[in-house]
């Protein structure tokens, strides 16, 4: 059962109206891994996530979760549950379950599930022990995520589904946040993580899936993607940049033009940010 | 860790059980909910009661006696038909909709979760509104058990027919915001022409009472009535009947209609979703 890879996705087919939101999509993520979704909005990233939660149909293509066509699924029934029950699903944006605390949610979704984690100790894996019996409107903006995460995480799911999940987080909890998604991933928990933080990405992937206007332009592990800016650096001064793959050549010209030192030279080699802005705008 | 899914998934009565017990503890946290369900047909029952005055003719009902048991049949339309209708609403706007559909928790439980959160604020109100009347407008409990069992199929047929219509609403609803609007106006209409506020109903304009007796409030305060006041009242009733057939019949219907509307309304996520 685990030879198959947990999420295997074929040439995905998805429009609204006359829009094309997803123009044939593959993907596949093994068991273990974290994948990351990467994209500006609107590339299609939330389409392809609810479509593999089940939560969307699609116009064509194949698509299989934990070795399940979701859109075969359907809504109750014995092996909808069965297969709901191996999925662990964070929304992004909820506001939810303000007057119950945060003991009572865990405790009250772990009963959806026949193998549920124990509560209380899914609320010490995302370090929400001392809020136990807060009540969750009086939970911060990263605790209530964390306390999203508890609620995706407490049926034990062998895969789980973060969506955007740092979003209008400040820094310190953006870290935080980071550090648990690594905890739950060596743990063997398989992830795949939508978002539109590029650092996000290189600090949790195994791998970066890049999608832009619907289809995928980039699908590796963050060291690979950030080595496809080549040999190149990139040149900058007070008067422009320049891309090349003889630095010193450039800086002699510049010297010899500016009859001297050249104002504000840097010498940069490109990172992910480079590479990544040169895949969704379709530069070569 | 190695978890079996061979164990046996909780049973959707228990989950909806559960959910029940959840649904009434966050009702009974939110005090502005609370209110607004339980307070207004008290105020407008204790209000009404001391404005309105006599006793009718041959027999020893006062005014504020024949608002009570029709005070109640608003009660339960407001326990149910707004509460849920708003309760939706919000359960779509606030992501408990969506939330839901991503655990394996059959949609059942939900709808059986609602059911008992509005049956136990329904009978909760019930209560609260005959204590009120028993106190400031002497309104005495009937004796016989006979009236009792009329009293509980009108209140279990309107209790249902208006939680469906309620349901059915919330899927018309924009937002939890414009649900105070979609839910209260047509409640506050409703219980006017249905004659709740005017003693007796046989007062009210005919073309009113034709409109009143389409729906399902109307009856369940003439249900309320037939149970809870002396015949001798008939001849100030629209009707001099207590029409239990008619009664049975329309709000029977309204269960039907009310549950053919949710079907094809009920949705499971907001507008802006697709």
């Amino acid at each position: 059962m685990t030879s198959s890879p947990a999420v295997r996705v074929r040439r995905l087919h998805k429009r609204y109206g006359r829009r094309v939101a997803l123009a044939g999509i593959d993907l596949d993520v093994a068991y273990g891994e974290v994948v990351a979704l990467l994209g500006p909005n609107g590339a299609g990233k939330t389409s392809t996530v609810e479509i593999l939660e089940g939560h969307r149909g699609r116009d064509g293509g194949e698509v299989t979760v934990l070795g399940v066509d979701p859109a075969r699924v359907g809504r109750s029934g014995r092996a909808a549950r069965e297969w709901r029950s191996g999925i662990g699903v964070v929304l992004q944006e909820a506001t939810d379950l303000g007057e119950l605390t945060v003991g009572e949610a865990v405790r009250h979704f772990a009963r959806y599930f026949p193998a549920p984690r124990d509560p209380s100790e899914v609320i010490e894996v995302v370090g929400l022990t001392d809020r136990t019996r807060s009540r969750v409107r009086a939970l911060s903006g990263g605790q209530r995520r964390r306390l999203d995460v508890a609620l995706g995480l407490v049926g034990d799911p062998r895969l789980l589904f973060l969506d955007e999940p740092t979003t209008g987080f400040d820094p310190m909890a953006r870290r935080a946040f980071w550090d648990l998604v690594r905890t739950l991933a060596d743990a063997g928990t398989t992830i795949v993580l939508t978002t539109h933080y590029l650092d996000e990405a290189e600090q949790l992937a195994d791998r970066v899936v890049v999608l832009a206007g619907g289809r995928v332009v980039a699908d590796d592990p963050p060291a690979v993607l950030a080595g496809r800016a080549g040999h190149q650096v990139v040149v900058r001064w007070s008067g422009g940049e320049r891309r090349t793959d003889d630095p010193a050549a450039v800086i002699a010209e510049l010297t010899r033009r500016h009859g001297g030192p050249v104002p504000g030279l840097t010498v940069t080699a490109p990172g992910l940010e480079d590479v990544y802005l040169d895949l969704i705008e379709g530069r070569p | 860790m190695t978890t079996s899914h061979r164990t046996g998934h909780p049973s959707a009565l228990l989950l909806g059980l559960h959910r029940g017990r959840l649904e009434l503890k966050v009702f009974f946290r939110e005090w502005d909910a609370v209110a607004f369900t339980f307070a207004l047909p008290v105020v407008i029952l204790a209000l009404l009661g001391s404005i309105v005055s006599g006793v009718y003719p041959e027999s020893d009902v006062t005014a504020a006696q024949y608002l009570a048991p029709s005070m109640v049949a608003a009660g339960v339309a407001s326990a149910t038909f707004v509460n849920l209708g708003a309760g939706i609403a919000g359960d779509r706007d606030d992501g408990t909709l969506r939330r839901l559909r991503g655990t394996p928790m059959p949609p059942a439980a939900y709808v059986l979760g609602k059911t008992v959160q509005t049956t136990v604020v329904a009978a909760a109100e019930t209560v609260l509104l005959l204590a009120v009347g028993a106190l400031l407008f002497e309104l005495r409990p009937p004796t016989d058990p006979a009236r009792w069992l009329t009293f509980g199929w009108v209140f279990l047929l309107g209790a249902t027919a208006c939680s469906l219509l309620g349901i059915a609403v919330s899927g018309v609803i924009g937002s939890a915001r414009s649900a105070g609007a979609v839910t209260q106006l047509p409640y506050l209409v409703l219980a006017f022409v249905s004659g709740i506020y005017v003693t007796p109903i046989g007062a009210l304009p005919q073309p009113l009472l034709v409109l009143g007796s389409i729906f399902p409030l109307k009856w369940m305060a003439q249900g309320f009535r037939s149970a809870m006041l002396p015949d001798t009242i008939l001849p100030a009733e629209a009707v001099a009947d207590w029409e239990h057939g008619r009664t049975a019949l329309v709000l029977a219907a309204w269960c039907i209609g009310g549950l053919l509307l949710c079907l094809s309304t009920f949705r499971w996520h907001g507008r802006r979703h697709r």
